[in-house]
């Protein structure tokens, strides 16, 4: 369970979400302003940490989480019951030792786990809905950097990030290039593809086919869009593997049968594990923030925020960066990780990058993986 | 220096302390983390074996997954005090191009080769009439890196051709310093340090 040794933040303990309260919750204390204009009032930011910030407040490392992930890095999720996303990674003895280092990981705004988001109740006592402002990842980090405020840590250790955790890290390292001395960024990339926000397009279009999604008015209604956010998560999740990785798992093999049932059921094997995965995900994500995280994500492209050049983004860094790319991820391949490389070399600055081998495509970042270990312990030690 | 090759042992003896130092082809990081330990350089790194660039992040070094050929071109002019090149010339695609590239990132460069026309070496090809397969080059010509051979007197010309002005050479033979007369018989390692 998370030690909170961030101490004195004003605390709120009542539910804002549908998720159970177990995270502290941060209330920012002035309006956060948003790229889109707009301000976010009253804003809220859910966390977990692990491990003792020491005295000068120099240990802490901010882990970022990805589209679907949450706080709960390190501790049980309190839906599903299920170890944290990254347990394998944070811990005592582990790669980001929590006996070394304070490790905060944050609610992404827009999100669904105790973090302002769509499901959040606005101003006027309902569920903002589709009234949530459209936010982008630097928003997201705006948020971030307004909880480590909170916290008191002017300077992280460093910024962890996986995925669209690592496009935080990079957001933060450009935006607040002070806040972090060390930046590692795992299989991500500075920029939304066409086929990325294409992947992304049909899973938003999934989850508004559903009549259920109600034009996002469904948080009174008895049911929700599950089957929509099903069908994105299914979409979503062919892109997290890879073509090998699936053909290995799954094959041609048929599902609890012997031979083909000349139907529409589950036959195979793959088709059943993708609706599992995607009814599991609707027990613990709500489909407006899907929507507004999808759209965040496809949103992001560093380098046009800072006049086109990407080298330009990072002028004058003086943090060490790291990046680590897997051989078989084609929803953020290396290509991506290398483009940022190059212009992180054109800036001068200290980075390290190594394209690892791995089965199981984009998701290898969660799974076993002595490589990868090996090298963020180096990299964040 | 202990346990630096000889080669290494030479530029790490002479980079300048404080410098910023791009090793290409910097392998495990050796030199990198002799530089930085003990001449309190800023060191990067480029090498083409993951498994390499592994071991050197995960002692902490900024090293680059990336092929010299290609991604010295990221680099800004004069980006690096010196730019290290060892025992990566004889294997590059253009070892003419990639010099250029040294000389455009570096303001000096250091570059190290096995000397193909050092006497085992021509004693080899003359008298066993087949490529040859010595200490310095131990790898037979099918599956050798090493795709454009160079002797001393090769690279002194492809300095002079490029406008480089070679400020110190060391010579090695037995994994020892030998002196300058008769190099490009006597060393099987060169180590040049140029200028432009």
């Amino acid at each position: 369970m998370a030690i909170d040794t961030g101490g004195g933040l004003p605390q709120v303990a009542r539910p804002m979400n549908a998720a159970p309260p177990v995270s502290p919750v941060y209330r920012l204390p002035d309006p956060l302003p948003l790229d889109s204009g707009q301000v976010l009032e009253g804003c809220e930011i859910a966390y977990e940490t692990y491990g003792t910030l020491n005295p000068d407040k120099s240990n802490a490392v901010l882990v970022c989480h990805a589209l679907t992930g949450d706080q709960y890095l390190a501790s049980p999720h309190p839906i599903t019951g299920k170890p944290g996303w990254w347990e394998r990674m944070v811990g005592p003895q582990l790669p980001i030792d929590t006996g070394r280092h304070f490790v905060i990981c944050a609610n992404v705004i827009g999100s669904c786990m105790g973090s302002s988001g769509p499901a959040s109740l606005a101003p006027d006592g309902q569920p903002y809905a589709m009234r949530f402002p459209v936010i982008t990842i630097r928003d997201m980090v705006r948020g971030l950097v307004a909880l480590l405020d909170g916290l008191g840590i002017e300077r992280l250790h460093a910024v962890v990030g996986g995925s669209m955790g690592g496009m935080q890290a990079l957001s933060l390292a450009a935006n607040w290039p002070t806040r972090a001395a060390r930046v590692l960024v795992i299989a991500s990339t500075a920029r939304h593809s066409a086929q990325n926000i294409a992947f992304h397009e049909v899973g938003r279009q999934a989850i508004m086919a559903d009549p259920a999604w109600n034009e996002g008015d469904y948080y009174a209604a008895l049911s929700k869009p599950d089957n929509g956010l099903a069908v994105a998560r299914m979409a979503a999740h062919i892109t997290y593997l890879s073509e090998a990785g699936l053909t290995e798992k799954f094959g041609r093999r048929l599902q609890d049968r012997e031979a083909k049932g000349f139907n529409f059921d589950a036959e195979f094997q793959v088709e059943s594990y993708l609706r599992y995965q995607g009814s599991g995900f609707t027990q613990r994500f709500d489909a407006n923030s899907y929507l507004y995280i999808t759209r965040a994500m496809d949103y992001f492209d560093l380098a046009e925020e800072h006049g086109g050049k990407l080298a330009d983004v990072f002028a004058g860094t003086q943090s060490r960066f790291c990046l680590i790319s897997f051989d078989t991820d084609w929803l953020y391949p290396t290509a991506e990780s290398r483009h940022i490389v190059h212009a992180l070399n054109a800036a001068g600055a200290k980075v390290s990058f190594v394209e690892l081998s791995a089965p199981h495509g984009h998701d290898s970042f969660l799974l076993e993986h002595d490589q990868l270990d090996r090298v963020v312990k180096g990299f964040v030690e | 220096m202990t346990g630096l090759r000889p080669d290494l042992a030479a530029i790490a003896a002479h980079v300048a302390p404080g410098s910023r130092v791009l090793d290409i082809g910097c392998g495990d990081g050796a030199l990198m983390a002799e530089l930085e330990a003990a001449s309190g350089c800023d060191a990067r790194g480029m090498e083409l074996d993951g498994a390499l660039v592994e071991r050197c992040v995960s002692r902490g070094l900024s090293v680059v997954q990336g092929d010299a050929n290609l991604d010295l071109a990221n680099y800004p002019d004069k980006a690096f005090d010196y730019a290290i090149l060892s025992q990566t010339l004889q294997t590059a695609t253009r070892p003419d191009l990639m010099l250029d590239e040294l000389l455009r990132v570096g303001r000096r460069a250091f570059v190290s080769f096995p000397n193909f026309a050092h006497w085992r070496t021509r004693a080899a090809l003359l008298l066993g009439g087949r490529m040859p397969v010595t200490r310095a080059l131990p790898v037979s010509w099918y599956e050798t890196e090493n795709i454009h051979h160079v002797t001393v007197e090769d690279f002194r010309d492809l300095a002079k051709m490029k406008g480089a002005k070679v400020e110190r050479a060391w010579f090695f033979s037995n994994e020892k310093h030998i002196g300058a007369p008769a190099a490009n018989w006597r060393a099987e390692f060169a180590v040049f340090e140029l200028s432009r």
